[in-house]
This record gives C-alpha cells, structure tokens and sequence, in this order.
C-alpha cells in the first residue's frame, strides 16, 4: 500500500505544474478563449512537446505506456490551472477508446496525430433524451455494403466544433435503450452529411450540436465490435470520469487555497475577516471537503487496475459521488467567502466554481452515481 | 500508488482475524455486536486474553512490551479487532497515561506501572475536564499543593469514563497559581481508593452510567507521583492527545454497525418487503459506505506516511478522521433508528449494565443513537478539531 507518488510520476508533475505556471496563468486563460476554438494552439503544441499528449499510449504505438496515475497528475494540474485545451475529449477519450478497442491499422491512423498534437478528437455521444444513459442511443448506423450509414443528432460535444475526428456513438440493432446493438464510430469531421453548430459552454469551453445525415463511412470506422461496443464505451467513459474526479480535486484544491488567502487579506471591520470562526469553520470544512475528495479521486484511479470490471465501476461511481458532493461544497462556499468580488467574472473563483460545476454534470452527476453504486450493492 | 496490501500484511491480517475468531469470548462479541454494554468482568477478561497474546499494548515500544508493527500492522489489527467486534484495549491506560509514563516517566515509574496497565491490574481513568473547563482544558482550576513530600489535591473532575471501575487516575491539576494559565499544570497519578475521593454517576440521555464526576477533598497524594516535571503537564497532555491519530476514524466500528444496519434491516418489513429492498434506504446507506469509503482511504494515507516518512509531529490530518469518523458513526445510529422505526420506542428501565440479557434487541437501538452524540464532543469537539484544521493546516 503506498500513497506516494513514484520519482518518474513527481518529475511529471513537476514538469506539467512547471508548463502551466508559465503559460497558464488567468489573463493568459482570457487571450487563449479569444482564439479560434477557443483554446490555444500554441499551449496544446507545449503539450504535445513535452510528450503529454503521448502519455497513456503504449511505447510501440508511440507513447510512454504511462497509467491512470499519470493521467490523474497531468488532469489535477489542468484541474488548477482551468485548462481549455482538449484533453480530456482527445488523449483520455479518443485515445482510450483507440487504446482498449481499437484494431492495429486504426491505432496507426490516429495515434501519431494526437501525439504529435496535429489532430485532436470530439466524443459525440449525448442525445436529446439520453441523459447520463450511455445505452441509450437513438443515432443510428445502417449496414450499406462494407461500411455504416450514420444518421442523428448529438449534443454538448466537447470540442466539436474543432475536432478533426468524432467519435460517434450509433445505433447498429436493436430499440433505443437496448444495451446491445451499439456501436463506435470514427468519423472525420468534414464528412458529407455533418453539420455543426458551434458555442462555448457556461465553463468557458467549446462545445458543439452535431447532426448526422446520412453519413458514409467505411467498414475501417468501427472501433471494436459494431454490433457490441457498451462494454468498450462504459470502460472509456470510466476512465474520463476518473479524470475529471482527478480534475475536480485541482479546481477544487486551488479554490479552496485562493479561499484563504482571500481570508488572509481581506480586511472588515478593521481585521482580517480569516479572525472571524464562522469563516474560518466553513474553510476548515472545505479543507475536509477536499481531502475526502482526493482520497476517492486515488481510490478510482487505483481501481483501473481493478480486474474485476464490476468492482472498477463501482468504485469510479463512488468516486464521482463524493467529488459531486465535495465540489457543489467547496465551489459554493469559495463564493460565499469572497463575497461580492466572487460575484464577477474578473475573479478567478468564480470560473472555478463554473467548471466544477459542469463537471458534476458531465457524465452522470451525484444521484446518477449514487444510484449505480446502491444498484451495485453498495461498496462496504 | 498501490492499494493492495503486501502478502505478508494479508497473512497478518488472517492471523489476527483468527486469533480474534478462537479467543473473543462468544457472549462479548454477540454484545458489543447488539450494542449492549459489556460488564467489567467481561472486559477484563479479554484484555487479559489480548496481553497474553502479546497484544495488549501493540503499539508501546518493543521493551516496554509492545509488538515492533509497522503502520500498516496497526492499522489492520485495530481494522479487524473493531469489525470482530472486541473490545479493543482500555484508551485511558493503554493509549493515554501508558505513552506518558514511558515518554516522561522516571525509571522507578515505568517499572510499577506499565506492566499492569498493560494486564489491567490497574484500570485507569482520565482526569481532565472540569465542570468550568471543557474545550477551554487549560483553565482548569484543580489544585495541587505542595505539603512536605505530598502534594494535597482538591477540586471537581468530570466526564470521568468508567471512573466507577477505575483503580487509578491521571489528573491534571493546577501546581502554579501565577504562571500563564497553560504554564502552571502538571501531570499526577494516584490511587482512586485514596481517601477524600468521591465518585458520582452521570447519568446520560441514554439512561446508561459511564461518566462520572469526581471529587478531590485534601487528597494526599506522595510527590513520587508526579509524571516529569512540575508545571510541565501541560505538555504532557497535548502528547497525550495527539498520540491517538489513526484509531480516532474506527472505520472498523463503522464497517461492523453497517452490517449490523443490513442484517436487522433484511429482517424488518415496510411496506410488505424488507426495508433493506427499499430504494430510498438502499440509497442512504450507500451514501454512507462512500463516505465511509472515503474516510477509510484518507485514514490510509496518514497510515502509509507514518509508514513511510515516521510519525513525527501530530498530523493535523487526524482532525479530517476525527469529524468525518464521529458524523459517519452517528449516520450508522441514525440508520438504526430508520430501520427500527415505532419500535425504537419501547425503554427498559432496568438499563443496561452488561447483565439485563432480558432487554430486547429493539431497546438498544435508541439508546445507542442518544449516546453517539458524544462522539462529536469528546475527545476535542468537532468544533475544536475545526480550529485546528484553521491554525495548523489553513495558517488562519
């Protein structure tokens, strides 16, 4: 049993906290929203770089062959750093489903383009009426010879308006909420047929509404089995959800630490209101808040190496429970505490408090969770 | 990062599982796991079992008989010795005046007292609080003068635990009257049959006797008793308090009172069907064990840096195990009380001393929820655990 980080993954942090203080502080944040896509071409290339964007892939296909403790540390300090670059949408979800499903000819096609930072991915999957329900897929993908025609409509892709991929979730068999009979696929953005409207999201990211019509693609697109990929997109999913839990534990950790330094200076009634006991219990109960936050965040990221799938879901699910709960905490009270400054879009907090909160959205939020880890039988 | 345990920490932990398996008395296991208060005897009894063992004091230096763990070792003995349930070894000898006599203790003193501490040939209680000083510990104003080769002790302990069992006290008592309030406290043992001594029960909100009030009147007290140094006690205590660091959470207490809450609750109907089948409950008691979950990792994250880095200073962490254990174990008390429901009403006055076998399971249940409310007061309130999270951690 061991908590510490090893010497090669504190070097990594290092360098990832190096890289982001030096270009990622708040008014560097604004510049980069103003750019197309609203993120940085020139941080996302210092990614690439620095070989984090080749983090989770195997040394053959190109990669470090790094774990999900790597992943954790490099979405922890964009977590503190409130990184738009895309992530999480290209090398955690693009590439993990290209790592755990994908044939060796579509490794070969797409990894080296998100290595070298060339390409980047969207994961279109929300629909209309899903909700947080993976398996419920109403997007469809007809057999038409060799290949799949794509037809429908997703929603909130992240980063889809720039992607130069989609990974699409479709329909092959099957009703609407069939857990078999789904399928993923790779579908290049500018395909015939696509059409995206892009905005930016309440966090300050880019997100897309994408409707397929009658999209072609080759039989090559399929990433695993067509006709059986739920399995393939519950693991990846599991994975961006352990990320974002690492990611929450950065905004949140940075949130609370601007908190009390905000305690510490500002002045009231001609002393430091961090004197005041209310304010300094609400702070101690965020410190708690964090740190029951972090230690599940190590708990589901340990779990990905769980063998028994169940259990690594069930202990992911837990994670994001106590994440929801520790986030809405820390995000609201780290507004309270600073008052009306914590109101205004100039300060910092208040953007913390924005992604944090999206994130209990993302991917199932706290009752989601509670109910898939109660369905599970519980964790004791 | 690794969560699994070493081979080796496994097969410790199935040594201890079936140590406590063959050696826990039958009757004791089955009342502390009703929530039934065990009988003097009963305690005893096992704790003698326990130093048999070599078990009774792991945690003391290897020489003064304790067991040369690791973190870990300890963690899995406490884990398995509160999921049994037994009962695990008297805090106030073990792990409070124990730790202070061999860290401040004269030679002649560790000799007369940590061998029966260790075999409770002694039972010790706490004298801290007083009736004017709870949180506000150091302005305690029990009096200690000193007369020749005596010290003559008068004033008011209370919240004494299990004082009405007890053989000896640690007191902290006031030697210097002009001396800043924490500067002017020092640290004395004697025996509870002196003369001048009177204990009287406090009844709890659960109808239960385990504290006490007690009363010095003259005294006499020989000055060999002193621990370290006159005035010094202060220090001695703030030791004492910081000590007790991983134990604090009972993560196991909790593990053992949820399967407790799941057995009652496949048993007790609502609705036609168990109330462990219903969703609403199901959800409850989920959230508890992710919570539990929680605590349990960050409880193992102290655990792993003791292990690795020693155990040094207090860890302001323990305040984090300290708030969340004390709320999660009255959640488990507060489920209790949702699967018993009308029935939690019923009261035995003939309360419960370890010998009322005739009081019905049911009527433990309420009870145990009025007296869990203490787990948030003693031991530095949750609120005072919260100023030390401000100061220690927050630099507030």
């Amino acid at each position: 049993m061991d908590f510490d980080l090893s010497e090669e993954q504190r070097l990594l942090k290092e360098s990832v906290d190096g890289l982001l203080n030096d270009s990622y502080d708040f008014e560097a944040r604004k510049k980069y929203r103003t750019e197309k896509g609203g993120w940085s071409k020139t941080v996302w290339g210092k990614l690439a770089e620095q070989g984090l964007l080749g983090l989770p892939f195997s040394e053959e296909d190109g990669g470090f062959g790094a774990g999900a403790v790597e992943t954790a540390i490099v979405m922890e300090a964009m977590g503190k750093a409130l990184v738009l670059e895309p992530y999480l949408a290209t090398v955690v979800i693009a590439g993990g489903f290209l790592r755990h499903g994908g044939s060796a000819e579509q490794k070969a096609a797409h990894i080296p383009g998100i290595i070298d930072g060339s390409k980047t991915f969207a994961f279109a999957q929300l629909e209309k009426n899903s909700r947080y329900d993976l398996s419920d897929v109403a997007t469809t993908a007809k057999k038409k010879g060799a290949g799949w025609v794509i037809d429908g409509e997703k929603f909130v892709v992240i980063n889809g308006e720039n992607a130069d991929t989609l990974i699409v979730t479709a329909r092959t068999s099957g009703a609407r909420r069939d857990k078999s009979g789904i399928g993923v696929f790779l579908v290049p953005a500018n395909a015939k047929g696509i059409g995206r409207k892009g905005y930016p999201t309440q966090d300050g990211l880019h997100a897309a509404d994408i409707t397929l019509t009658g999209v072609e693609v080759g039989a090559e697109a399929a990433i695993g089995d067509p006709e059986n990929a739920l399995e393939l997109i519950e693991r990846v999913v599991d994975d961006a959800r352990t990320a974002m839990c690492a990611e929450a534990v950065g905004a949140m950790d940075e949130s609370l630490k601007s908190t009390v330094e905000y305690l510490k200076t500002r002045k009231q009634f001609g002393v430091a209101i961090g004197t005041f006991q209310t304010l300094q219990h609400r702070a101690a109960d965020m410190f708690v808040a964090v740190e029951q936050a972090r230690s599940m965040s190590m708990f589901a990221t340990m779990a990905a190496d769980f063998d028994n799938a169940k259990e690594r879901a069930t202990a992911v699910a837990a994670a994001k429970v106590q994440i929801g709960k520790s986030l809405k905490f820390v995000g609201q009270q780290s507004i309270q505490l600073h008052g009306g400054i914590g109101m205004t879009q100039e300060a910092k907090i208040g953007h913390y408090f924005k992604r944090l909160t999206m994130i209990e959205n993302s991917f199932g939020d706290t009752d989601y969770h509670l109910r898939r880890v109660t369905d599970a039988g519980g964790l004791i | 990062m690794d969560l699994a345990f070493s081979k080796e920490e496994i097969a410790f932990r199935e040594e201890v599982r079936v140590f406590f398996k063959d050696n826990v008395p039958p009757d004791t296991r089955r009342k502390l796991q009703e929530g039934r208060h065990l009988s003097k005897d009963e305690m005893v009894t096992w704790w003698r079992i326990l130093n048999k063992k070599g078990w009774g004091v792991s945690h003391w230096p290897k020489e003064y008989g304790g067991t040369g763990w690791s973190s870990v070792q300890h963690y899995i003995f406490n884990e398995e010795l509160q999921m049994h349930p037994a009962p695990a070894p008297l805090a106030f000898g073990v792990s409070m005046v124990g730790p202070v006599i061999y860290t401040f203790g004269n030679e002649a003193q560790k000799k007369q007292y940590l061998p029966r501490i260790a075999n409770v040939d002694d039972w010790w209680c706490q004298g801290f609080s007083e009736p004017g000083s709870g949180s506000d510990l150091a302005s305690l104003k029990t009096k200690a003068e000193r007369r020749g080769d005596k010290y003559i002790i008068n004033g008011q302990k209370t919240w004494t635990t299990l004082a009405q069992h007890a053989d000896m006290i640690f007191c902290l008592c006031r030697t210097d009257n002009n001396a800043k309030k924490q500067m002017g406290i020092s640290f004395i043992v004697f025996d509870m049959k002196s003369k001048g001594i009177t204990v009287r029960p406090i009844e709890t909100i659960d109808g239960g006797h385990e504290v006490n009030e007690v009363f010095f009147d003259d005294v006499e007290v020989p000055v060999e008793n002193l621990i370290g140094e006159e005035n010094k006690g202060w220090d001695y205590a703030k030791f004492l308090l910081g000590n007790e660091r991983t134990g604090i959470a009972r993560v196991g207490v909790s593990k053992e009172r949820l399967r407790r809450i799941k057995e009652l609750a496949s048993k007790v109907e609502s609705n036609g069907k168990p109330v462990l089948e219903d969703q609403g409950f199901r959800e409850k008691l989920a959230a508890c064990e992710i919570e539990l979950k929680a605590l349990e990792l960050t409880q193992l994250r102290v655990v792993a840096d003791e292990g690795k880095h020693g155990k040094g200073k207090p860890n302001p962490a323990s305040s984090v195990l300290k708030i969340k254990g004390s709320e999660i174990q009255q959640t488990t008390t507060e489920l209790l009380m949702e699967v018993i429901g009308p029935f939690a009403a019923p009261y035995d006055e003939h309360g419960d001393d370890g010998s009322n076998e005739a009081m019905d399971w049911t009527a433990q249940i309420a009870p145990s929820y009025f007296n869990n409310r203490k787990v948030s007061i003693y031991g530095g309130s949750n609120e005072i655990q919260r100023n030390i999270i401000t100061k220690a951690v927050l630099g507030l």
